[in-house]
């Protein structure tokens, strides 16, 4: 084996991964290889002083208060989900109903109400053909139960 | 909890963020439970979003920076230094940890988290392996390049934070020495 290949042994024998047989073949190789056991010898300094390098954990409130800003979180999205579907539900029915005024009302000329059943027979086409093409792409998406 | 935030103040460096996107992945996992196959593999699925958000945060952090500069036409911005990594963080603090906490700002990302997965969260190889969804083989390689660019920071290049102090003297004697 060359050099190469024991640096692939070099970060397991500093983290204590190795087994005892890579061990043994990693020391014996470091015993009569000096440039890895220099490499070996900063690797294991520089571990030292990372892991001297702790982080700060912050006071008890934090943590009380931790899951109680994730809940409100939670609580809040639900409510802005809630929010959002009824605004578009009576968005879609006051829509409608002015449509269905508009259309019956007499005073209103033909060719204003050929033009607005123009409009929405459009955007009906528009959203058909929108959601064919995701419900098509999602039947033959090779990706969509890649496990997360 | 803990893992979770500790994790993320050791991706974005600072603790308000580490907070706030420690809660946002809580709240993202709880709301795509049910795209979750094996809840045996809760974490591994629980970092990637972590970690997702993390980067995403620091890509955007940069880009705001980056466009904060080119509005008072300064000079092109630099990325990775720092990256705001708030020195307060580190516990029982001195010169050296201060070098490394920053140093380790400066890794990529990709770096970054092996260091951190392992020195603040001292997850194994084989847990490595399993949240960042690749073999043993990749943990060990990216931890070597890891280190050894954290080595090459430590060191000192002149625009670095080169180790003023005694470790920094220890590296180098170090590499001299054979």
């Amino acid at each position: 084996m060359t050099c190469q290949d024991y640096k692939d042994f070099m970060m397991g024998y500093l983290d204590n991964e190795l087994d005892e047989a890579q061990k043994r073949a990693f020391e014996s190789h470091l015993s009569g290889c000096p440039e890895c056991r220099r490499e070996i010898e900063e690797f294991t300094k520089l571990k030292r002083i990372t892991d001297d390098v702790t982080l700060v954990e912050p006071e008890d409130r934090l943590w009380q208060q931790y899951w109680g800003r994730l809940y409100n979180r939670i609580e809040r999205g639900i409510g802005w989900m809630v929010f959002s579907v009824a605004g578009i539900l009576l968005l879609i029915y006051g829509g409608f109903t002015a449509i269905e005024s508009v259309i019956r009302d007499p005073a209103v000329g033909v060719l204003l109400k050929v033009a607005l059943l123009a409009l929405l027979t459009g955007l009906a086409i528009l959203f058909v053909s929108v959601l064919r093409e995701r419900i098509y792409f999602r039947s033959r998406d090779r990706y969509k139960d890649v496990r997360r | 909890m803990k893992d979770a935030y500790f994790i993320a103040l050791g991706l974005v460096g600072n603790r308000e963020d580490a907070l706030e996107l420690s809660q946002e992945a809580f709240y993202r996992a709880y709301k795509h439970f049910d795209q979750l196959n094996d809840q045996e593999r809760f974490f591994p699925w629980f970092y990637q979003i972590l970690r997702n958000l993390c980067f995403s945060h620091l890509r955007k952090r940069r880009l705001r920076r980056a466009e904060s500069l080119d509005e008072l036409d300064s000079e092109p911005p630099q990325f990775g230094p720092a990256d705001a990594f708030d020195p307060e963080m580190v516990a029982e603090r001195n010169e050296s940890k201060d070098r490394v906490w920053r140093a380790i700002s400066r890794l990529d990302e990709k770096h970054r988290e092996v260091i951190v997965l392992r020195h603040f969260r001292q997850l194994s190889y084989d847990e490595m392996a399993r949240v960042l969804f690749c073999n043993r083989g990749t943990v060990t390689s990216r931890l070597y390049y890891a280190r050894q660019r954290l080595k090459e920071i430590l060191e000192g290049s002149p625009e670095t934070d080169g180790f003023a102090d005694g470790s920094a003297d220890e590296l180098r004697k170090g590499g001299q020495r054979v």
